[in-house]
């Protein structure tokens, strides 16, 4: 079923390059090998289209779907997943436990990962040490769970990228970004070995290295736009 | 590990190792009485009909099994299966749904777009229902009535998705009926306390349907908090709450 070249796309995302929440859904569908077409949003201003679509919380990132919004990235995931289920690899784990025990982790990222970013990137006011800590804690415990979950194999999902790679994953450039902006050290290969090699491996990896640029262009994209972030965050998690 | 034949055992003989293996078969649940987030476990768990025991917890000293099975969090609900330890409502509840996949009914949708619109608005009542309500219920003066508008602007939303429907999944209870079940007793408690009513029918008619709905279903009827109790609960934290920003 292949749309004509006059008809939308039947796969849309609504995004902007810098988020790792839009970076989530487009490794998710290069995963997947689906055919889909990013609209890039103008930072600081939204398209009547976004509006449209997700009037709830005016956010990105939005799946359009031959027209049906998905919103919510790690939603947008598992949607993915599930509907092209007979493309692989598969992004959740089969076994319903394993699942748990990634869902648990990736709500664990979400919960701590974006606000100590905005922090340490100065968009948002707080103790740039306390986060420091914060993160450093939260790597040791995903450090702990790499172990575990990869079971001696290179990812979280095994032998390849899957649901909690793509939830950590997408916070690496922003993560090494804010190591240069603050002057601080989280990804330590000191302190989580494991997770340095495979933040390494991740970025590099096929579905993920065209959407997933270096630190520098996050650095550049923060001096550029920073002014422009409101408080709250403009993504969606 | 081999599931031994129970039958051809008497419990009396059992071994101390056989003993254990049956032991560590059975769900666990820990909780505390008036965790919403524990509710919303033992409701689906009855869904399904699975049998569990119940460990409730001192949240004012954790037991040690708690510790261990909930480092991160230290918080309840956990769930125990197969001795492995599943903590976070949510993810609870989607486990259940996948683990008990064939016993009673679904709690989440079939169709992919029904399953991502479900895990929308279940975290819509997480992030963006449920901070407002509980800022209306701990503060006062302004700062109250600027969460109250805000809450009834997210009920309003809620309101239009419900549309009449009997619950949120349709017909029978699901998921986000789940998540946001608690509201349906904890809301009247917070108005008679505050003396404010947050649901209105002239305003979110379907609200209040589904809240009676939702309260009167077999599964949650026969499984609610006593609610003199939580009332007496919620007076107690209103207060420490109005006393700390005096």
């Amino acid at each position: 079923m292949s749309s004509t070249k006059e008809e939308a796309p039947a796969v849309r995302v609504l995004g902007l390059w810098a988020s790792p929440f839009v970076i989530r859904v487009l490794i998710a569908l290069r995963l997947k090998g689906v055919e889909h077409e990013v609209l890039e949003e103008v930072v600081g201003k939204k398209s009547e289209l976004l509006l449209r679509s997700n009037p709830v919380h005016k956010k990105i990132p939005v799946l359009l779907h031959h027209g049906k919004p998905i919103s919510e990235s790690l939603i947008i995931v598992q949607y993915i997943d599930e509907v092209w289920s007979s493309n692989a690899p598969a992004v959740l784990p089969a076994d319903p436990y394993v699942r748990a025990v990634e869902r648990f982790w990736a709500q664990y990222i979400d919960d701590k990962f974006p606000r100590g970013i905005r922090i340490l990137k100065g968009t948002v006011d707080g103790n740039k040490d306390e986060i420091v800590e914060q993160l450093s804690t939260a790597l040791q415990l995903l450090e702990e769970a790499f172990l575990k979950l990869s079971n001696g194999k290179h990812y979280f999902g095994g032998d390849n990228i899957g649901y909690l790679d793509i939830a950590l994953g997408s916070h690496v450039g922003w993560v090494r970004a804010v190591e240069k902006i603050a002057g601080v050290q989280l990804l330590d290969a000191a302190k989580v070995p494991h997770l340095v090699a495979w933040a390494d491996r991740f970025c590099a990896h096929p579905a993920v290295m065209d959407v997933l640029p270096d630190a520098d262009r996050f650095v550049e994209y923060s001096v550029k736009y920073g002014s422009f972030f409101p408080t709250r965050s403009s993504t969606t998690k | 590990m081999m599931k031994r034949n129970l039958t051809t055992h008497h419990s009396a003989t059992l071994s101390a190792m056989e003993r254990q293996e049956e032991d560590e078969d059975r769900v666990k649940l820990f909780g505390f009485w008036s965790s919403p987030y524990v509710y919303k476990v033992e409701w689906a768990l009855r869904i399904k009909g699975i049998q569990y025991d119940y460990i409730e917890e001192n949240l004012e000293n954790k037991s040690d099994q708690l510790l261990e099975y909930n480092p991160v969090h230290k918080k309840v609900p956990v769930l125990i299966y197969q001795g492995k330890p599943i903590a976070e409502s949510e993810v609870i509840l989607e486990f259940i749904d996948e683990a008990w996949k064939h016993h009673g009914d679904r709690i989440l949708p079939e169709d992919p777009y029904d399953r991502a619109m479900a895990r929308f608005w279940v975290r819509f009542g997480k992030d963006t229902l449920s901070p407002p309500i509980w800022k209306w219920f701990t503060t006062q003066g302004q700062e109250q009535e600027a969460a109250y508008a805000a809450a009834v602007e997210q009920l309003q939303i809620l309101e239009k998705e419900l549309d009449g429907k009997r619950f949120f999944a349709g017909e029978k209870m699901g998921l986000v009926d789940l998540s946001l079940g608690p509201f349906s007793y904890i809301i009247p408690i917070y108005e008679e306390i505050t003396g404010v009513k947050l649901i209105k029918e002239e305003k979110l008619p379907s609200l209040l349907a589904w809240m009676d709905n939702f309260l009167n279903s077999s599964i949650v009827r026969e499984h609610l908090p006593p609610m003199d109790k939580l009332k007496l609960r919620c007076q107690a934290i209103r207060e420490a709450f109005l006393k700390n920003t005096n």
